[in-house]
């Protein structure tokens, strides 16, 4: 049982993209400004601490989730993944990242890492998605400058040039990610 | 156009921005010791403040300060506004709260955290006052006075007349009048406010980072509130910034409060404005509520307009209101050639947040009633709303065109802007729609909007609020100042700054196209840094990124920049290629003869020139290290004794259409089909300008069908989260329909006008005509909410 | 906007959640997926003393299929459910209402019994669950309780749940052989319900209607013959309530005109 006094500062470590780090906070620290402030990655946007903009989504164990609605002590252990850990060491965007270029879908960029966050996951579970699904999974980000055209033709690029191998509603890699049927 | 200019390119701003390599105010480093602040707020509308009690709170671990209106009064003086009312604002609430939200302490302490923490422990003791939120009621003589050192809420009102419109309304067949309220709304940008401020006490200066948008005209206002002369207050604006659409102008009072925060701790000061705060009082367009009438004769013609628009600024009227009234002043006919204009404007404050700049800037409020109006005089007079708005149109003959109340438009040819639109069967599609829609007894209606567009405000436009002797008395204001600077490093690299700050209208890839068109380079070869300080940047009053001034501005001093400096390198390769200036020519990265292209340079070994060997120069040549454009254009005079101004350089223009659908299950409004036109003379980039576009059409739909702060009549704030306040996501945007056609600017060089800020005017107004052609009502409140929809229906039904 | 301090708990078992109950009562919160709880924390709307994190505890995050009923653990999150293969053949009107839920993200940490706990008056899946008949499983230091859906949301944000009590899961009805609709107005995609509705048809002609957003609770209604007659007076009598994007009058007309369209889709899909 894992326990945390209030005001107490304990060392909580993860890993980000990769790297396991650690750092002291509280349990209230939330896991957006964990990232933030005490492991120094700043791609990571927050915009409205209510979990509603989407700008602070990143992939917790692989899954799309508001930091700003987990704390960073319930992340502890787990691998974090944000932004940063898209494009290649050498500075190269990959296949959605360089779609979102291509396509104009983003203006001042502030909602965008949460969004490129979303779609690592959801296209990983469902590399075909329909434009009805894209703009489903995209209705849980705000942005204010797009009008959202140029973010749902990327995705629906990237979509058309996966390769054709798993199908839709692929609920074997969705049931990976929470409850188990017995 | 030949060159990079008016190609679609991969923007430059990219790669770091998707790779969480941005540099947002929020991301960058502060200095150790650097102190978090915490905001905290009124719940009152209005209210006099009794006591603050912030002991316990001092005492409270990690706290380093605990500051009030009584500390900002002593340290800091009022802001100074356009208008002279003795209306008076600090950066925290003096002696009286007057709105929801209003800033009444901050809380200084080692981290945000214990800063929210120690601010439930301040005891403020407060005293009601009776509040006034609606801006008609806050009119009449019985209303709460917010300010009672001005003895009224309606703090300037203005008359103007131009042509003759008591006799045109005379001598018309009909009079015909609308009332039109516009709610009030904010863009929201995902980023709040974010501000670091540091004191030096040694130099009596302040150095402040803060996602401020410009314009500077606020530099002296936050210098002036801080006592200090300009260059003692030192502005840094990061490379990027989290959208702004105007409401990033109003973090400029907590600059200053950050600032006096600093001073006081003696450490640098940090405030991240979190969303709530945000919502409840960052800032908001201005509700307006408009009476317009038209003096029209029987075949639509309108002779005559009046107008008399009342605009409500919230509880204080901050620097530079009240501009929403006053930069669409000289086009107040929007795109009628109307010759006879009578207008009153009246500027009522309310305890509401104050309201400041907005996307759109005053055309959404104006256009809304000016469209509403064209729309309800064909109802009235039983005549096709689209022939009443051609039979008005400023014809293509009469360009460049003086519009009654002073304005210059540039260009355009609008009667073929609707042609094209309704063309290849576009209006008659929308036709067929709503009439097989009517016959399944579906409720669908078509609206329209006609919308000239300004760009570029003219810096004299405010002073139009004075009286022709008060401006002559306080000295003439004119003109609009841009300034770019082109840089030549040793190796002959090239880099680009400019008076703009970002805010993601890629501005960096705009101006690397337009030098490198110059200097025969890619747009890649150009660096562009546009993180902005004010103590060693080029900027002038009118810098800044608002009101559309980027390609009628900027651009255009970016274009002079390189002009210059191409010009330079061509004496100086002219010397060393032994031809004539007039034979060398930039291109592919080299400097050449054009009689000869073989007889060729690298364009870096002669950019390099100027460093590594100044004597080589043409004799009497200053070296081409550094050339700055300066663009300040002729046309944007000062108001004329008879009070017409020419309120911006440029005036692009939007036609929109569009079919909607009301569905009477839910009673919300579908956008069935939406096409809109757009003149902006030359595209600079059209992806740039398809993503600009689009961006203010979503606002535009925003504004129309869902966004809207909304208070109760004791002035509690209702819009409150994201939950309550409607910002639209993708399932809420319909497709639109972008078509274009380009009459170049004459006024420019480059021939671009703005076009960032237009639908934010038209698809508001054209939504509305195509709900009360689908419900056949004259009234359309906006947002139309399901809730006001189901209001229209019951009210017809009965 | 940052939380208050508090204690963090993050027991390996059921049995220690149950057991810190005990100690904290209603001092104490329960944190699944936090998609409710953590935005009031951070508005500093509620001030609890301890946080008890059950995201982890083995055994809570299954789904199981108990032959009349399926049995969602406090852990499943609402998109693991979607997931779960056999939702359509077995819990059709939860399959119909989930993709309501919030969105693909919150979806993904937020969890079918923190719905359900947080009892939200529009919310889907407290309405899905009272329309099936379903049950909430309790867990406390004295034993276990079943209540039934009805029986456990009482009022706006309101439960039977004892403060020591765990909600250690919820039951749904397999539904089999029933036509099942589901269908709601918000202002957004995603957004809580002005109103939702939810029916069973059970292939006889009487079909159970229920609807979200009218009263502090689900509001159920049996319907035999004249739905939209049925319905218009049924909304009458429920009232409805005004909030800033529906006034009642609203309310009471949407049920009017979305209720008669749902039962008869319930009935279609019964046939």
């Amino acid at each position: 049982m894992r326990r945390v006094n209030k005001n107490e500062r304990v060392r909580i470590a993860l890993a980000l993209n990769g790297r396991k780090l650690a750092a002291a906070a509280e349990p209230r620290t939330l896991l957006s400004d964990f990232i933030r402030q005490n492991l120094g990655s700043t791609g990571t946007h927050v915009g409205c601490e209510h979990g509603i903009c989407g700008a602070c989504t990143v992939l917790i164990d692989g899954v799309a989730a508001r930091s700003c609605l987990t704390l960073a002590v319930q992340a502890e252990g787990r691998e974090v993944k944000t932004v940063e850990s898209l494009a290649a060491p050498d500075g190269t965007l990959n296949p959605l990242q360089a779609a979102f270029r291509a396509n104009h879908a983003l203006q001042c960029g502030f909602c965008t890492p949460g969004i490129l966050m979303s779609f690592t996951d959801y296209l990983a579970r469902n590399p075909h998605p329909s434009s009805a699904e894209i703009r489903e999974v995209l209705s849980g980000h705000l942005c204010r400058c797009t009008g959202y055209a140029g973010i749902v033709k990327a995705v629906e690029e990237v979509a058309s040039s996966a390769p054709a191998k798993a199908g839709k509603g692929d609920h074997a890699s969705e049931a990976k990610h929470g409850g188990r049927g017995v | 156009m030949s060159g990079q200019l008016g190609k679609p390119m991969l923007r430059k701003e990219d790669p770091a921005l998707l790779s969480g390599r941005g540099r947002y105010a929020d991301d960058l480093p502060v200095a150790v010791g650097t102190l978090h602040a915490h905001v905290i707020r009124s719940p009152h509308a209005h209210a006099a403040i009794v006591r603050i009690d912030a002991a316990a709170a001092l005492a409270h671990d990690g706290v380093w300060a605990v500051i009030t209106g009584e500390d900002v009064r002593k340290l800091s003086d009022p802001f100074l506004a356009p208008v002279k009312a003795p209306v008076r604002q600090w950066s925290l609430a003096v002696e009286r709260v007057r709105y929801v939200g209003e800033p009444v302490v901050l809380v200084v302490a080692e981290s945000r955290y214990v800063a929210e923490d120690a601010a439930e422990l301040v005891q403020i003791d407060y005293e009601p006052l009776a509040a006034v939120i609606d801006p008609v009621a806050a009119c009449q003589a019985d209303a709460p006075i917010l300010h009672p050192e001005a003895g009224t809420n309606e703090v300037s009102v203005r008359d103007f007349s131009y042509g003759d419109p008591q006799g045109a309304f005379a001598r018309a067949d009909r009079r015909i009048a609308m009332t039109v309220p516009f709610h009030r709304l904010s863009f929201t940008p995902i980023e709040c406010y974010v501000v670091v401020a540091a004191h030096n006490a040694a130099e009596g200066s302040y150095d402040a980072l803060a996602n401020f948008q410009g314009p500077f005209s606020m530099h002296p206002v936050m210098a002036r509130a801080l006592r200090v002369p300009g260059p003692k207050l030192r502005l840094r604006i990061p490379p990027d910034s989290g959208g702004s659409f105007g409401i990033k102008l109003s973090v400029f009072p907590f600059v200053v409060l950050m600032a006096l925060a600093a001073k006081i701790t003696g450490r640098p000061v940090k405030w991240v404005e979190d969303r709530i705060e945000h919502l409840l009082a960052a800032s908001s367009g201005p509700n307006r509520v408009t009476r317009i009438e038209a003096a029209v004769n029987n075949n639509g013609r309108v002779l005559a307009l009046k107008l008399d628009q009342l605009e409500d600024y919230g509880a204080f009227l901050r620097a530079p209101m009240p501009g929403p009234l006053y930069r669409m002043h000289g086009a107040v006919t929007g795109a009628y050639d109307i010759a006879h204009v009578e207008v009153k404007n009246r500027v009522v404050l309310t305890n509401k947040m104050p309201a400041s700049l907005i996307r759109g800037f005053g055309g959404p409020q104006l256009y809304l009633a000016l469209e509403r109006l064209m729309h309800r005089i064909a109802v009235e007079l039983k005549l096709d709303p689209l022939d009443v708005m051609r039979r008005n149109l400023v014809p293509a003959q009469k360009f460049p065109y003086h519009a009654a109340a002073g304005a210059l438009y540039d260009s355009g040819d609008y009667a073929r802007a609707v042609e094209k639109t309704i063309g290849d069967g576009r209006l008659a599609d929308l036709k067929r729609r709503r009439d097989a829609a009517r016959q399944a007894g579906r409720l669908y209606g078509i609206g329209f909007a006609a919308v000239v567009e300004p760009a570029m405000s003219n810096m004299g436009y405010l002073s139009t609020l004075m009286t022709a002797a008060a401006r002559e008395k306080a000295g003439p204001k004119s003109g609009a100042v841009s300034m770019a600077t082109v840089n030549i490093d040793p190796l002959g690299a090239v880099t680009v700054t400019a008076d703009v700050t970002v805010q993601g209208q890629s501005h960096e890839t705009v101006l690397a196209q337009i030098v490198a068109q110059e200097l025969g380079l890619k747009p890649d070869d150009i660096e562009v840094v546009l993180e902005m300080d004010t103590a060693k940047d080029q900027w002038s009053i009118a810098a800044g990124t608002y009101s559309s001034r980027f390609a009628s501005g900027t651009a255009v001093a970016a274009h002079i920049a390189a002009v210059q400096m191409r010009d330079k390198l061509k004496t100086i390769a002219a010397k060393q290629l032994n031809v004539l200036p007039g034979d060398v020519e930039l291109a592919g990265g080299k400097i050449r003869s054009r009689s000869n292209p073989d007889n060729a340079l690298p364009f870096g070994r002669v950019a390099g020139t100027s460093h590594w060997s100044p004597m080589l120069l043409p004799e009497s040549m200053a070296p081409a290290l550094s050339e700055t454009g300066v663009w300040s254009p002729q046309e944007l005079e000062a108001p004329s004794r008879d009070d017409r101004i020419n309120t911006s350089l440029t005036y692009g223009f939007i036609f929109d259409m569009c079919g909607i659908e009301i569905d009477p299950v839910t009673y919300q409004v579908r956008v069935d089909r939406y096409v809109s036109m757009h003149d902006a003379g030359r595209i600079m980039n059209p992806t740039i300008a398809e993503g600009q576009i689009r961006g203010a059409f979503a606002q535009g739909i925003a504004a129309a069908l869902y966004e809207e702060f909304s208070y109760n009549e004791e002035g509690a704030f209702l819009s409150g989260t994201f939950a309550d306040y409607l910002v639209p996501t993708v399932s809420e945007i319909p497709e639109v329909e972008i078509l274009h056609m380009e009459s170049p600017s004459p006024f420019t060089p480059l021939g671009a006008k703005g076009l960032a800020e237009g639908n934010c005017m038209s698809t508001p107004a054209c939504i509305a005509n195509a709900i009360a052609d689908a419900l056949a009502v004259r009234d359309v409140v906006l947002p139309a909410t399901p809730r006001r929809i189901h209001e229209l229906m019951q009210h017809n039904e009965k | 906007m940052k939380p208050r301090p508090f204690d963090y708990v993050r027991p390996d078992t059921a049995e220690e959640a149950v057991a810190l109950l005990a100690d904290y009562g209603d001092e104490a919160r329960i944190l699944a997926g936090g998609q409710s709880l953590i935005p009031m924390l951070n508005l500093r709307l509620i001030d609890p003393a301890v946080l008890i994190d059950i995201s982890r505890i083995a055994g809570l995050d299954v789904i199981a299929d108990r032959g009349n009923f399926i049995e969602i653990g406090a852990a499943v999150t609402q998109n693991a459910l979607m997931g779960w293969p056999d939702l359509k053949l077995k819990l059709p009107l939860l399959a119909a209402a989930l993709p309501f839920v919030g969105h693909f993200q919150t979806r993904n940490k937020g969890t079918v019994c923190g719905s359900v706990a947080h009892a939200d008056p529009s919310s889907e899946i407290p309405l899905t669950l009272a329309v099936c008949g379903g049950a909430v499983v309790l867990r406390g230091k004295r034993g276990e309780r079943v209540l039934a859906a009805d029986a456990f949301q009482q009022d706006m944000l309101t439960t039977a749940r004892e403060p020591d009590e765990l909600i250690a899961a919820v039951r749904f009805p397999v539904i089999e052989g029933k036509g099942v609709a589901f269908d709601e107005v918000a202002r957004r995609h995603g957004d809580f319900a002005i109103i939702a509705v939810a029916a069973i048809a059970d292939g006889r002609g009487e079909v159970t209607l229920g609807v979200g957003g009218m009263a502090g609770r689900p509001m159920l209604r049996s319907i035999v013959g004249d739905a939209a007659g049925a319905i218009a007076v049924w909304a009458g009598e429920l009232e409805g309530y005004e909030d800033l994007h529906a006034s009642a009058a609203l309310r009471r007309d949407l049920l009017r005109n979305l209720g008669p369209r749902v039962v008869a889709e319930a009935i279609r899909c019964a046939a």
